[in-house]
């Protein structure tokens, strides 16, 4: 093979091909010609599946204020630190705890079964208030001024226990967070109150589509005008953490030639969710979600369409994968050291190779730069300054790095890496979704 | 307390000042004294002075001066160790060869300022001091040194020799690395501070240089050169790895240092290669994804990146120092992402200029350069990963070699 391979199917391959088929089918199954082979739980099950939308609850406006509530931009800060505030290190604290006691136990088995126990996402809200952070205590939440940091930090600690799990857990924060960010009245006091009880509807920002090179900037999810004043969208969404069980959708679509945000109630006519398991975030539970005409009212587009909202929300979800990428990056880090000290090779650690050592060093390195980087992302962006260029940057070094950090640790375990024993294969399948994703997460 | 990466508005008088100096002072005799290796860039003589007047009027010192830790400030302090990097790193956007050869601003009034007691600090601190660490027959392996310090009466003798001594030949006064005992290992190992003019102190050569031209780099020749034993810098007892340790603590403060010169060097390349990118055609965007744009600019995308991260992990070295907290980790984290990230800033940034890049009517192809010694002088990007390395598996040296 010299250059692109372009071979093509010859007599031989003809003859490969029909042998193929033969194998696959069922008679020898029936002859008992195969040993059985255990079934992929969710490509068996699921795979498959096509559904509308999930049952949806009812979402009406209760209390309607005269004016959106939002949080203010935090102080501006003078000084260079990182001292976090007595307030985050205590969120950050029981976050941390809540990732090693609840998420890291169950993360394995959550990834076979490509779904995160009610138990789990339950308790991110009743214990954690994982959507409190970002909704202002006018409307039910926690917060006061903007926290993007606050968001970040619980985002890097649930990743520390399991990404996959962070996202299923911080799927609904995603849209409560755009609903306070860019919702208008009406919009706040309809969806908000659901997210700041104890039954938080499992919920989802939309943006990847299913197509290489993909670009949130040039959508071809597209939302018409219609004649009632609402909107007609159709398209396509991939990796939609909670697809199937999600009752409400914050949906990216190019309006007029702009992208702009929809919100997207499961039960509304043509929402169709598709099983979209991938390589990694398999406990997020990931699901196509098709919209096939479906009629919006007036009142679902948020921030009146304004671009430099969607903007600002395309960065801010970077924002939130860098910080998951630091979490998953910084368990990389913590497991591969011990490993390294204990396991023995030619007579000594491995870690007293340079080959080895090294490897790990470079990992602290770049996980210590990224962090940073994605720390004054936040920074800013709660500040009220601009942040285009720091979350670009976050991102683009959590996409490169990220993935060495993943690829690394899976090989400075060799062939333990490999293997489901150690968690190292989901973490470097869960890291390469970094560089991927758009939404979903939403700090 | 609050999670802030912005350097605080009290610098940006001092930055300003170094970035008119880069700009109005150092570009424009850049390539000048590239071409003239080994002349003394005069300009530089007026410069100083006036970088001493803004230290005496100033809060704070800049650059090398700045890194003496001070005890005592409650609070969050951003102080002189990062006002010092920020600055350094500015004028490093000028000509890192011109700020290496600036009077008074040598890395040997870093480890002055960084080890001194307080009345060698007062006597010494109006000197032009280089350093001189490196051997014939060592670099990294500083606790190899050979050049021994017998003490006789009120003076240490030294004998031996050092190269790669940075602003060896112009300085005022060399901060040398002797062994008091050789038996006794790394403990033995003081820094002395040897005036010029000192009989048997020889300046024997200066060396031909792949960059950093305007910066000369000497080889000195003590022979029994007496120095008076005051000049001994810390405590003359041989203490079991404290003082080994006392003169390492020197690269806490050098590195981060070290590493805003890189980082000032990449910037210089990556403003200019920006500007270049534009007039053809290609302006990056921050929001769309790289692979959607340009190969240029998505490279370019890459390498700010890079250099983002050398650059607040710089800024976090330099504030840990400033808060006294031990930031050996840091430090060197810094140094190691710093000095690869320029090295292949500047170089990629000649590829993407093409023959424009190459040649001598741009300064990019003299960045190529002289970045390639910020990733080997005060300590190599492996002696960094080595440091790192040990730092978080918890090794010792005699463990992970």
């Amino acid at each position: 093979m010299s250059g692109r391979n372009r071979r093509g199917r010859d007599a031989m391959g003809v003859g490969l091909a029909a042998i193929n088929r033969l194998a696959g089918a069922a008679v020898i199954d029936r002859l008992k010609l195969r040993k059985p082979i255990e079934r992929a739980v969710f490509e068996g099950s699921k795979a498959g599946f096509r559904s509308v939308g999930a049952a949806n609850r009812t979402f009406a406006a209760v209390q309607k204020r005269n004016r959106p509530e939002r949080p203010g931009p935090a102080p501006g800060r003078d000084l260079f630190d990182l001292t976090p505030t007595d307030e985050q290190k205590m969120i950050v604290e029981a976050t941390r705890e809540f990732a090693a006691e609840q998420l890291r136990p169950v993360a394995g088995q959550a990834d076979t079964d490509c779904t995160a126990p009610d138990t789990v996402l339950k308790r991110s809200v009743t214990e954690l208030g994982v959507t409190l952070v970002g909704i202002p205590e006018t409307l039910g939440g926690l917060g006061a001024e903007r926290s993007t940091t606050t968001g970040a930090l619980v985002a890097e600690a649930l990743a520390h226990g399991d990404m996959g799990l962070a996202v299923a857990c911080l799927a609904p924060a995603a849209v409560s967070n755009a609903l306070v960010l860019w919702g208008d009245e009406t919009q706040q006091a309809t969806y908000l109150p659901a997210f700041t009880g104890d039954d938080v509807p499992a919920a989802a920002l939309a943006v990847v589509e299913p197509r290489p090179l993909f670009d949130p900037f040039e959508l071809r999810t597209t939302a018409t005008r219609t004649p009632g004043g609402g909107f007609r969208i159709s398209g396509t969404k991939s990796l939609v953490p909670r697809a199937a069980t999600a009752e409400l959708f914050v949906v990216a679509a190019q309006l007029e030639g702009r992208p702009a945000l929809f919100i997207v109630e499961s039960g509304s006519k043509g929402v169709l969710v598709e099983a979209d398991p991938g390589m990694g975030l398999r406990a997020a539970a990931t699901g196509r979600l098709i919209l096939q005409d479906v009629d919006l009212p007036a009142g679902a587009l948020l921030a009146k369409g304004d671009d430099s909202a969607y903007a600002d929300c395309i960065r801010l979800s970077r924002i939130g994968w860098a910080a998951l990428v630091c979490g998953t990056g910084r368990a990389v880090l913590d497991y591969v050291i011990p490993y390294v000290n204990e396991r023995q090779a030619f007579g000594e650690p491995i870690s007293h190779r340079q080959a080895v050592a090294f490897a790990v060093a470079n990992i602290g390195i770049e996980l210590e730069g990224a962090r940073l980087t994605m720390l004054r992302a936040a920074s800013r962006a709660e500040q009220g300054k601009s942040f285009a260029r720091e979350a670009a940057l976050a991102r683009r070094l959590t996409a490169e790095y990220g993935m060495q950090i993943g690829s690394n640790g899976v090989q400075l375990l060799g062939g333990h890496g490999y293997v489901k024993e150690h968690p190292v294969e989901r973490w470097y399948r869960d890291l390469r979704a970094a560089a991927i994703m758009e939404g979903v997460v939403l700090v | 307390m609050t999670i802030n990466l912005e350097t605080p508005k009290k610098f940006d008088m001092l930055i300003n000042q170094a970035h008119q100096v880069s700009t109005e002072i150092f570009r424009p005799i850049s390539r000048k004294y590239d071409r003239a290796e080994h002349e003394y860039p005069k300009e530089l003589d007026m410069l100083a002075s006036l970088i001493d007047g803004m230290n005496a009027s100033g809060e704070t010192n800049t650059g090398a001066r700045g890194v003496r830790r001070k005890s005592g400030a409650q609070g969050n302090q951003n102080g002189s160790n990062m006002s010092g990097v920020l600055s350094i790193m500015e004028a490093c956007w000028g000509d890192v060869a011109l700020v290496l050869s600036m009077p008074r601003q040598g890395l040997g009034n870093a480890a002055i300022a960084s080890v001194a007691n307080d009345e060698q600090h007062e006597r010494f601190d109006k000197l032009w001091a280089a350093m001189a660490i490196t051997e014939p027959s060592f670099g990294s392996d500083s606790a190899a040194v050979s050049t021994t310090a017998v003490l006789d009466g009120d003076h240490y003798v030294l004998n031996g020799e050092k190269i790669f001594v940075t602003a060896g030949g112009r300085c005022d006064a060399v901060v040398v690395w002797a062994t008091l005992d050789k038996s006794k290992g790394r403990a033995a190992i003081k820094s002395f501070v040897v005036e010029k003019g000192t009989p048997g102190m020889v300046v024997e050569r200066l060396e031909h240089k792949l960059g950093i031209r305007a910066s000369d780099t000497a080889t000195i020749r003590f022979t029994d050169c007496r120095v008076p034993k005051e000049n001994l810098l810390g405590s003359p007892d041989i203490e079991a790895e404290q003082g080994f340790a006392g003169v390492m603590q020197t690269f806490d403060n050098t590195r981060p240092l070290v590493a805003a010169m890189a980082i000032g060097c990449a910037r210089a390349a990556l403003d200019e290669i920006e500007d270049r990118l534009k007039e053809a055609g290609v302006e990056p965007d921050y929001d769309r994804p790289a692979y959607t744009q340009h190969a240029a600019a998505a490279a370019y995308l890459q390498m700010e990146a890079d250099w983002e991260a050398a650059y607040l992990l710089m800024l976090e070295a330099t504030w840990m120092a400033d808060n006294n907290q031990p930031n050996s980790l840091q430090a060197s984290m810094a140094k190691a992402k710093a000095g690869r990230v320029a090295v292949d800033i500047t170089l990629r940034c000649v590829e993407l200029a093409g023959s424009l890049g190459y040649g001598e009517n741009s300064l990019l192809e003299k960045w190529a350069r002289d970045s390639k010694i910020l990733d080997i002088f005060e300590g190599t990007q492996q002696i960094q990963q080595l440091i790192v390395a040990r730092r978080l598996l918890n090794k010792s040296s005699a463990e992970l070699k």
